[in-house]
């Protein structure tokens, strides 16, 4: 009896280290719980029901269904990993945390795993070499693009110049705030801006002390790297000091509805960098509509339909797809592995005719990852609220970074880990 | 020097109201400590479940319309809500039915069991509160306005430059109101003095009829008011969402500082630590990275529990064996 109760749970064991059936699996790590569940749910529902969508309409991806396994990280570090290690033996494709603390603990493990990650627009900066990195990847854009397109866009008020001028960043206290300060610091002295560095402590629901150093040191323009409530407090705190709003540009992660409507008319003009087209005029969305929302298969509570994080999480669905058919068409398989989905990210191409085809006309940039770049293209656009029709809308183009100062920064990073870790590099 | 630094004045400001905000979480812990010995850790969830109760009624929104929609019922609004007053009560309605659940439910079961039993049962309280209240509204950012004055005051910018938020005067106003009430109400009613004598000696209170569950249901439905009146002034801050029960971790340094028993110290304590936390951050915090404020405050309690271990104004307890 003994050994036939071991037998069975070897069986299992082994059972739960392979595909359980022939699907593409993916984890889903998203927060639907604590204090960052407000920008978590709606990614997560984004991206749940483009994959539903995508089942439902196409029958998934080259004829394989997609099995999405949610697990919730509650945006913590060691809940994440936990989440990782418990999925990764389901036949795991890839991973998309949307932490950056949970991305850095990841990177070794699933780089050892042959697991690939998709951080997009957050997590690592220097993971766009993917010399070095070789399973991270964090296109359409990294942190110091962002910031590098920020202050190109207060160099644009400026009349090309920020010479002369204060720039303050104002960031959530963690590593994700802290990764774009060498790149304001080196593009600072570049362009000759005074940076002001001002920290804020996580959850940031009490920030008098960092506005009044606004007041006190006057910088002609505040950029914000924030997450959560912080976002919420930092515009209502810069509206009643009366900055300009207009002067006040946030991260593409403070950038959402959450972040500007608790603030009222008050958060009219505020600005911040964006990925992706904001609304819901696109076949995607028509498609969604159809084949989820109609059908009663909306995830959560089908309330955050066509928000900024929805749209965004609805864009890390539809890359993921693309990835695994690009994976199918390279090795010749509708049924892949981890590894061959790494293949399909490093080989990711999405042009203007083929984002149209998939219903995202006009949504967001051109993809070309290649070995090397993990990271491109590194073009964003830069939103502004409208606090009386409460919608968002582009008010440049998408624009590129300074690859002169951002690529250095990479390059001079990567190179550390690569010598710390003893990678020699994986494209030939 | 600082004091010639036109910002000191301001800052100084900024920190009293703001630690008048520390000291209305603070309170609702002590009213609930002094009242039965429980240190009640779901006091900053009570706070965000008040607010969301408050902001539900408001807009007229169905609770647990997102498991309702299971049924095949898919509204997520009963109509426009109810005006701001009526809502008010309501939501003061919900609270002390709540009440009457946590003292049935949770406290009733553990009566004469250690105090660490009882805070435990009111760590998992917060956790099953946030639980539902995250089915019963949903856990989107929800806009809080029930009408108060927001933003900079211009009589005062005009006179001093100084930018002191109108809602935070409000805050400081409402919970000077508070303090009195309770004040009065725990000295001059029935019902307070039966309060103090079950604070004083349970035992001696229950021998001449005093019913210790319904002290208990008062205590904390007196406590939910509080955690109202606290989850209203933070909610209409930075919005009505589940970071809303961090609160809580602003009002521990406060009740070191100002002593577990004492609402007079729950206000001093609160301003002490809004001030010197401001002024900290903001004359030493640039010079040593920032960010000093979370453990500015409690590095500040700690050092009068160096002098004062019973706090500022705590009962000092001194157990014989």
């Amino acid at each position: 009896m003994k050994k036939f109760t071991l037998a069975a749970v070897a069986a299992a064991l082994v059972g739960s280290m392979v595909p359980a059936s022939a699907d593409h699996t993916i984890p889903l790590l998203s927060y639907r719980t604590g204090p960052y569940a407000p920008n978590g749910i709606p990614y997560a529902d984004g991206v749940t029901d483009y994959i539903n969508m995508i089942n439902a309409r196409d029958g998934g991806v080259g004829g394989v269904p997609i099995n999405l396994i949610e697990c919730e990280t509650g945006y913590n570090t060691e809940r994440g990993v936990e989440c990782y290690e418990s999925t990764k033996g389901q036949g795991a494709l890839v991973y998309f945390p949307l932490s950056t603390g949970i991305t850095y603990q990841l990177i070794p493990k699933a780089t050892a795993d042959d697991i690939p990650i998709h951080s997009m627009g957050y997590g690592r900066t220097s993971a766009a070499d993917g010399n070095t990195f070789s399973h991270v990847f964090n296109f359409p854009g990294t942190y110091w693009d962002a910031a590098s397109i920020i202050i190109k866009h207060m160099m644009d008020m400026e009349g090309g110049s920020l010479e002369g001028k204060k720039v303050a960043l104002v960031y959530h206290n963690s590593a994700y705030g802290k990764e774009p300060i060498r790149t304001l610091e080196e593009l600072s002295k570049k362009h000759g801006y005074e940076l002001l560095l001002l920290p804020v402590d996580h959850p940031g629901q009490e920030q008098k002390s960092t506005w009044l150093q606004v007041r006190k040191e006057k910088p002609d323009f505040v950029t914000m790297w924030g997450w959560g409530v912080m976002n919420q407090v930092a515009i209502s705190e810069a509206a009643s000091i009366r900055f300009p709003m207009d002067r006040f540009i946030g991260v593409w992660w403070s950038a959402s509805e959450n972040d500007v409507l608790p603030a009222g008319d008050k958060s009219d003009g505020y600005k911040a960098i964006a990925m992706n087209r904001p609304g819901t005029d696109f076949g995607a969305y028509r498609d969604i509509q159809k084949h989820v929302i109609d059908a009663g298969n909306a995830a959560g509570a089908g309330d955050q339909v066509g928000t900024i994080l929805y749209s965004r999480g609805m864009l890390n669905a539809a890359y993921m797809v693309e990835a695994i058919r690009t994976a199918q068409k390279i090795h010749g398989a509708a049924d892949i592995t981890p590894g061959m989905m790494r293949d399909g990210l490093e080989n990711l191409k999405i042009d203007q005719a083929r984002w149209t085809e998939m219903g995202f006309d006009n949504f967001t940039s051109t993809i070309d990852v290649t070995c090397e770049n993990h990271g491109g293209p590194g073009l964003g656009a830069i939103q502004q609220w409208d606090a009386s029709s409460k919608t968002w809308s582009l008010i440049t183009d998408f624009v590129g970074a300074d690859r002169d100062v951002v690529d250095a920064l990479i390059e001079a990073d990567a190179s550390a880990y690569a010598a710390e870790n003893n990678i020699s590099g994986h494209c030939k | 020097m600082f004091f010639l630094d036109p910002f000191f004045y301001e800052i100084l400001i900024s920190g009293l109201l703001a630690g008048v905000m520390y000291a209305l979480v603070a309170l609702g812990f002590v009213l609930i400590f002094k009242a039965s010995g429980i240190f009640n850790f779901a006091q900053g969830v009570l706070a965000l479940f008040a607010a969301l109760t408050l902001v539900g009624f408001q807009t007229g929104q169905i609770p647990f319309a997102h498991l309702l929609s299971l049924f095949g019922l898919h509204a997520t609004h009963w109509g426009a809500g109810f005006p701001t007053i009526v809502a008010l009560l309501f939501s003061l309605g919900v609270m002390v039915l709540l009440a009457w659940l946590i003292v049935q439910i949770v406290l009733k079961p553990l009566v004469n069991q250690e105090g660490i039993i009882l805070f435990m049962a009111t760590i998992g309280l917060a956790y099953v509160l946030e639980g539902v209240g995250d089915l019963m509204w949903g856990a989107n950012v929800k806009e809080l306005n029930i009408g108060l004055p927001e933003g900079p005051s211009e009589i005062i910018l005009d006179a001093t430059d100084m930018f002191i938020d109108k809602l935070e005067i409000s805050a400081a106003i409402v919970a000077i109101v508070l303090v009195v009430s309770l004040t009065l109400f725990s000295q001059y009613t029935k019902m307070g003095r039966a309060l103090r004598a079950v604070a004083d000696d349970h035992q001696a209170a229950l021998s001449v009829g005093i019913s210790l569950e319904t002290i208990w249901w008062i205590v904390w439905s007196v406590s939910g008011l509080v955690a109202l009146v606290a989850g209203v002034m933070w909610g209409a801050k930075s919005g009505v969402q589940f970071s809303l029960s961090l609160i809580a971790l602003k009002a521990l340094p406060v009740l070191m500082l100002g002593g577990f028993t004492s609402i007079p110290g729950a206000i001093v304590g609160g301003l002490i630590i809004g001030v010197g936390e401001k002024l900290f951050e903001f004359y030493i915090g640039p010079l040593i990275g920032g960010a000093t404020e979370n453990w500015f405050a409690y590095m500040l309690a700690l050092l009068f529990l160096l002098f004062r271990p019973q706090g500022l104004f705590g009962e000092k307890i001194i157990e014989r064996v």
